[in-house]
């Protein structure tokens, strides 16, 4: 641990005090996974009833269903929300004020209201005017104003990344304007900004579990189905472990995605970019 | 306009209980993932590897968890594990299990942004490990700390509308509530979001101007 800043390389009676704290840290660790198995076991989780519809065909093609929904979702999502981050980012960057003051209303309110009243505008207003729009869409709706106002504001953070000289050296050389932009920011934008971009497309992913409140038939919703059924003695807790697992194995997986591309932007260094910080968290909760 | 206006005036005590809900569930939930937080924060930083490896795998589970999730799980399934809480307990419950591994995460950056000769040259001159942490490392990380903890704050108070797909009245759980009245939910749900306007913009603003103060040129 030297790496810390909060203690030295411990001593003899430093090592000795870690390893009892250790030991006593290490068994109320056990002590809890031993008390929630216990809990597990005692209330009949563990039954070979509550988990047998597992097996079986039909509850895995609705499981698989219920991921293909989400996905169906996140990427309809993700293509919009990219574009919609692309249109205001430009209109931020802008140097004509007419299209800067806007933009930027429109990215700042957007993500300042929570995300499920965004889905709620897109569920509830067309119910009222007996417009007919699906609860896919309304879902979608909803992440796309959020998600592509918080990507317009990684994007405008990763064009003003690209440091200044860059710029003036392309005007010196006579590009134009779209020019500079499109040849000499934008390459160098993206590279920076692609591990936050990724990481924000998680933060998507997990929001589309919103559409279990519109009953959009998304993971989380044929989690509670499969978990409802009395024949196999309501099954809540083994189906959303299942759900769970499912959520954190491809959540853990862009992530990872995310991380790896970090660390080969600071390696590779194409850009001269600063790289877009990706553990901000108040992007992310 | 007028209609407009008496979608809220009509509903005066919807909007009063559903908002007054909201905060209440913002309260508690804050105090709860703040303490929750800071304690796996200091698992995260402590030189127990068996309480490093228990923050990490708890940080590392919950971020990749959706919070509907954790809703649903502590609403539906807690039952047949015989915890029973009720609907808003459950809700500061999830909301404070989930916002407390992004605030462990704000702890651990913040504690790590001050570098390592700041505690190395404060013990060279022989101070204790507790004035170490509290005179020279921890003034220098809350510096760090405060921003993005209040941006996780203001995360947290948008996530207060989750609990309304649970059954807790609060702002969320209005629409919902008028589409039986009959209103027209566009003004409706203009209405809250103009609370949440106002609810968070306060907060906004206190954090720029804190951001601008506990700016440190390092």
């Amino acid at each position: 641990m030297s790496s810390s800043v909060l203690y030295d390389l411990p001593g003899p009676r430093g090592r000795r005090r870690n390893l009892i704290i250790g030991v006593l840290a290490s068994l109320a660790i056990v002590g809890l996974i031993a008390w929630v198995i216990y809990r597990f076991n005692a209330t009949g989780q563990f039954e070979q009833r509550r988990w047998v519809q597992f097996e079986y065909q039909a509850v895995q093609t609705e499981l698989l269903n219920g991921l293909l929904a989400t996905l169906k979702a996140a990427g309809i999502a993700t293509v919009l929300a990219l574009l919609f981050g692309a249109v205001f980012a430009a209109g931020r960057l802008s140097d004509h004020r007419i299209l800067r003051v806007p933009s930027s209303a429109v990215v700042e309110l957007f993500r300042a209201i929570p995300l499920l009243i965004l889905i709620f505008f897109g569920y509830y207003v067309p119910l009222q005017y007996g417009w007919s729009i699906s609860n896919l869409w309304a879902l979608v709706v909803g992440l796309t104003l959020y998600n592509g106002s918080v990507l317009a504001e990684i994007f405008r953070a990763g064009v003003n990344a690209v440091p200044r000289g860059q710029t003036e050296a392309a005007y010196a050389i006579g590009l134009r304007k779209g020019q500079v932009l499109r040849m000499i920011l934008l390459p160098q934008a993206i590279r920076s900004m692609l591990p936050a971009i990724v990481s924000q497309l998680v933060v998507l992913l997990k929001d589309t579990a919103l559409g279990f409140i519109i009953t959009y038939p998304e993971l989380l919703t044929v989690g509670k189905t499969i978990g409802g059924r009395l024949a196999f003695g309501f099954p809540y807790v083994p189906a959303y472990l299942v759900v769970a697992a499912m959520y954190i194995g491809i959540c853990g997986l862009l992530s990872a995605c995310a991380w790896w591309l970090q660390r080969r932007l600071t390696r590779v260094r194409t850009t001269a970019a600063k790289p877009i910080p990706l553990n901000d968290v108040g992007r992310q909760v | 306009m007028t209609e407009f206006l008496n979608v809220l005036t009509d509903h005066w005590s919807l909007f009063g209980q559903g908002f007054g809900n909201t905060v209440k569930l913002f309260l508690i939930a804050g105090v709860g993932c703040l303490v929750l937080g800071v304690l796996l924060g200091a698992f995260r930083v402590s030189p127990i590897p068996a309480l490093r490896w228990f923050g990490a795998t708890y940080v590392n589970i919950v971020r990749n968890t959706p919070l509907t999730l954790v809703f649903a799980f502590l609403v539906f399934a807690a039952p047949k594990l015989d915890v029973n809480f009720d609907y808003f307990t459950a809700a500061a419950v999830a909301l404070t299990v989930y916002t407390a591994a992004f605030i462990c995460e704000v702890v651990r950056s913040g504690v790590n942004t001050v570098a390592p000769g700041q505690a190395e040259a404060a013990r060279a001159l022989g101070l204790s490990f507790g004035q170490v942490l509290l005179e020279v490392v921890l003034p220098q990380a809350l510096r760090a700390m405060v921003p993005p903890l209040m941006s996780v704050m203001i995360a947290m108070l948008k996530n207060t509308t989750v609990a309304a797909g649970f059954s807790v009245v609060e702002a969320g759980a209005i629409p919902a509530y008028m589409a039986e009245f009959g209103e027209p939910q566009f003004y409706v749900l203009l209405w809250i979001a103009i609370g949440f306007l106002v609810l968070i913009t306060p907060l906004v603003l206190l954090q720029r101007v804190l951001e601008r103060k506990l700016a440190v040129a390092r």
